[in-house]
């Protein structure tokens, strides 16, 4: 275990962090918030005076770094990030238990959007900005943008590919381009450019311009901290659907974008999984369009309410227009089904991803024509390429471990004595990054409730969730830790 | 610059090694995904899958926008057909196949015009060229050759005994009685620039530029005998032992090659009928005995398994074997390799790496680029030669007025009507000398230019 390299590349990531703190820093001095401006501060000098500690005692690092300190690095940096980034919460006493700091910040950085406030609006602006910003940079993953700007020697050698394939989600991640740099790159600049399109509709829909971001990094990251306690139900039927439309394009694989601009339109068309993804959405709409009308006044609006609600769950943001918690019960079975399978692969989204659940479908029907024709040889193919066998395994075991991760955590988050329904959606809405669950825990409601074992639960759960497992479950796993 | 390596075999991954740190955008074609695979989380490239002599996947990986494509399967026709296709597709492109049958050899030139090749490279053909260069001037392990054969830098272990032993550098000139410069020490597996207080020792390597006149003159003083080679003994007979078999008997040196199939040994036997074939086991002791080894000039290990290779020169070391020569096809363990009395090694498959990396370095910088860069003291340091052109800054100043880098050495300068200089702090460069610079590997110098601070 090459540990001194690991505290190096941490130190960086930390480096990052600080930097990101700065803008929240001048939106409290700005709106002269006191206790934010001392919060923001005092966290940014301790993440700083860590981030230089850690430097120097890693200066003199070997260079061997392989594919065990790579996975390693990714969950360790999450976890000391998630760490730091509470601090601003928990100094300026906006969030004053430590536990339900972190859970917010980690709801924050995994892009879950579950919180533990009640009352959002009577945060102070700094922190709501630092709140919603920690979706957008968890959205795209940290390590990607530390690829991105990292200059030299790192980005060169192979290990990178497991961060990156640690952080962006789906079966199977390859590069956009030949250098890892240049593919970060690639990644974070149609981010910007969409988050910034975002920003641009939404305000030309009369948002005032902090609404606007807030929202916009929410979108961005599928995250789905408001920063209205009503979420995104008091804006226009403008701005809500300039909404459904954004939460929707960031839960495509962001390698169709890449198709786009290198103009190979047809292969974007040609896309199972987006094509997949794009079906499920719009019958899911559909049928509950036609399941809950009657409760809005007028078709519109029952359209309105349906596609934003779906878009949201779907591509795990989590806002809400309305309390789907009312809707009739397929309209609620139809939203748990899209929780469990989650946005595309390659996408800022959590869940099981589309392209996991077509390799499902697709090697379960072979193996029912196996039976029926034992001699016949098949293969699976995704977009007229091959499947290799090797990823068909992986997510036939992929599918195991993520069932057996949402019982062992609700019986875990069962010692509460909520009812079935809350635990279970509860575990799933953090386990896949959604934010709101159903009951208890729905829409309108929030995770204070928990008690801290639960909420500690709830966050490793958030984090297994967006670094799709591995990365933290190797954390506890001795032969990780174990001398070479 | 965009380059596609077709064949992620030994030469392929250790290019994509090379030229990756270089921070080239780097492509790899195989049709192997568990290879590939490997490659991908090693080093900073893209896979792709497939046959490279296909245009589906030479497409996929994007020949139309790529400046070079390396072709280095193991199959001599899938190179040149992937760099036929390659031409085809994008007449652009510069390609580079690996030829290495011996039977296309003699049709090189012709094919470079039909295929549209830019450069062939034979590894085994280069190999017996180096070997032939090193048995024709004994006392070196290795030897490289820069400005059109003016200057050498030479590698020469130090013998328990020899002269140099226990010497400062500032003295050498006193016993050695010629100008030469110690560029670099190789000493327990670590590359030394030595200064002028540096002390040598016993089994230290060390790598000295000379002109060759001062070559023989070094060799004369350290009182290295140098005795022209008669009989050489091949072991294995594969390309690269007909390649230098073929050489040798050019310029009269009787050889003698040891291979054990049969079939081979009567092809050989056919396409060289100078040469003394024998049939029999070269790692049999008793075959070597009786075939004369202790007798020979010269030994040369050829055959295909690096063990073997390993083990027949050591026994040449035992029954006294003047020189030996061991060819290495696996690099990895070049630090226990170079412990052993196993004489010069030689990796046909580093030196074909090395020929490619430097044609690509040329293709990068057209003007005032390295004219040829060889690798010393196992890889950790280059010697790299360039012309003083226009372009290049401080030309007449003196060396020590200049900020040169670290790690960089100005080992010679050669000029036209003078000779060749090792150069102290009071010389100068002028346009149309030759330079060659010593550096180490680590920090990549492409022009004359880099290495001023």
């Amino acid at each position: 275990m090459n540990y001194k390299m690991m505290g190096k590349f941490i130190s960086k990531i930390l480096l990052v962090e600080a930097v990101f703190m700065l803008p929240a820093l001048l939106i409290s001095v700005f709106h002269n918030e006191t206790k934010s401006v001392a919060g923001f501060v005092w966290s940014i000098l301790i993440t700083l005076l860590l981030a230089g500690i850690l430097m120097v005692l890693c200066s003199h690092s070997s260079k061997s770094f392989y594919a065990r300190e790579g996975l390693v690095c990714v969950g360790m940096s999450w976890i000391v990030m998630s760490l730091l980034g509470s601090l601003p919460f928990f100094i300026s006493g906006e969030i004053p238990d430590f536990m339900d700091a972190l859970f917010e910040t980690v709801s924050g950085f995994t892009t879950t959007g579950a919180t533990i406030l009640g009352e959002v609006e009577a945060m102070s602006r700094g922190c709501l900005y630092w709140r919603s910003f920690t979706h957008w940079l968890g959205g795209m993953g940290v390590l990607v943008f530390v690829l991105a700007i990292a200059s030299g020697g790192d980005s060169k050698s192979g290990f990178t590919m497991h961060l990156l394939r640690a952080e962006s989600p789906g079966p199977k991640v390859g590069k956009l381009v030949p250098k890892m740099k240049t593919t970060a790159e690639i990644l974070y600049a149609i981010y910007i450019l969409l988050t910034v399109l975002d920003i641009f509709f939404l305000l030309l829909g009369k948002m005032p311009l902090f609404d606007a971001v807030c929202t916009a990094f929410g979108t961005a990251g599928t995250g789905g901290f408001g920063i209205k306690n009503d979420s995104i139900a008091g804006y226009s039927p403008y701005l809500q659907n300039v909404c459904t439309i954004f939460m929707l394009l960031f839960g495509v694989n962001f390698s169709c974008y890449y198709m786009l601009l290198i103009r190979q339109f047809r292969s974007v068309w040609k896309d199972e999984e987006l094509r997949f993804y794009l079906g499920a959405v719009l019958a899911s709409i559909l049928v509950i369009a036609c399941n809950i009308r009657g409760l809005y006044a007028t078709l519109e609006e029952t359209v309105r309410h349906a596609a934003f609600q779906v878009a949201s769950i779907v591509t795990t943001t989590g806002f809400a227009t309305t309390d789907f918690d009312l809707w009739p019960s397929l309209s609620k079975m139809i939203l748990l089904a899209l929780m469990l399978v989650g946005a595309s692969a390659g996408s800022t989204g959590g869940g099981f991803k589309f392209a996991r659940l077509l390799l499902i479908f697709k090697s379960i029907r072979r193996n029912i024509r196996q039976v029926l024709q034992p001699q016949k040889i098949q293969v699976v193919r995704v977009n007229g390429q091959p499947v290799d066998e090797k990823i068909l395994e992986n997510t036939n075991a992929y599918l195991a471990i993520y069932v057996i991760i949402i019982v062992v955590s609700c019986i875990l988050v069962a010692v509460d004595g909520f009812s079935m329904m809350t635990n279970l959606s509860a575990v799933i809405a953090c386990f896949n990054n959604i934010g709101p669950g159903f009951e208890a825990v729905g829409a309108t409601c929030s995770f204070a409730g928990f008690g801290y074992f639960s909420k500690l639960v709830l966050i490793i759960d958030m984090l297994a969730g967006r670094l799709e497992i591995f990365p933290i479950l190797i954390l506890f796993s001795g032969a990780a830790w174990r001398h070479r | 610059m965009k380059i596609i390596i077709a064949g992620d075999g030994k030469v392929g991954s250790t290019l994509a090694k090379q030229l990756s740190a270089e921070g080239y955008d780097l492509t790899l074609i195989d049709a192997k995904a568990k290879v590939l695979e490997l490659s991908e989380e090693r080093y900073d490239v893209m896979a792709v899958q497939g046959n490279c002599a296909t245009m589906e996947t030479l497409d996929n990986a994007k020949v139309k926008e790529s400046d070079l494509l390396i072709a280095v399967t193991n199959a001599d026709e899938i190179n040149l057909l992937c760099c036929l296709l390659a031409h085809g597709m994008n007449p652009k492109i510069h390609t580079i196949a690996r030829v290495r049958n011996p039977e296309y050899t003699k049709q090189v030139y012709e094919m470079r015009g039909l295929f549209g090749i830019s450069m062939m490279i034979n590894p085994e053909g280069s190999a017996a060229l180096e070997i032939e260069r090193l048995i024709k001037y004994p006392g070196f392990l290795k030897r490289d050759t820069f400005a059109k054969g003016r200057v050498e830098i030479v590698e020469l272990r130090i013998e328990s005994g020899s002269k140099l032993c226990n010497l400062a550098l500032n003295d050498l000139e006193g016993v050695i009685k010629c100008s030469v410069l110690i560029c670099a020490v190789l000493r327990d597996g670590k590359a030394i620039a030595p200064n002028g207080f540096f002390t040598l020792k016993e089994n230290d390597r060390i790598f000295v530029t000379a002109s060759p006149q001062n070559l023989t003159i070094l060799l004369k003083n350290l009182g290295i005998i140098t005795h022209k080679a008669k009989q050489v003994m091949i072991c294995g007979g594969g390309r690269a032992s007909y390649y230098l078999a073929k050489a040798l008997i050019g310029s009269g040196i009787a050889v003698k090659i040891i291979e054990n199939d049969k079939e081979r040994c009567v092809q050989i036997a056919t396409l060289l009928p100078e040469a003394d074939i024998i049939y029999g086991d070269a790692s049999n002791e008793f075959v070597l005995e009786s075939e004369g080894i202790a007798k020979c000039d010269a030994l040369v290990t050829l055959t295909g398994v690096d063990e073997m290779n390993t083990m027949i020169s050591l026994y040449g070391n035992s029954c006294g074997v003047p020189q030996i020569i061991t060819k290495i096809g696996r690099m990895e363990n070049s630090t226990l390799l170079n412990s052993l009395p196993i004489g010069s090694i030689i990796s046909p498959k580093s030196l074909c790496s090395n020929a490619i990396v430097r044609y690509v370095r040329a293709l990068r910088n057209q003007t005032g680029a390295a004219r040829a860069i060889h690798y010393i003291a196992d890889g950790q340091a280059e010697a790299i030669e360039f012309l003083v052109d226009e372009g290049t800054m401080h030309c007449g100043e003196p060396l020590k007025q200049l900020h040169i880098k670290k790690n960089v050495l100005v080992a010679s300068i050669t000029s036209g009507f003078r000779q060749t200089i090792i150069p102290n702090g009071d010389s100068v460069f002028e346009k149309g000398n030759i330079v060659l610079i010593v550096t180490s590997a680590k920090q990549v110098i492409y022009s004359l230019n880099d290495i001023f601070e």
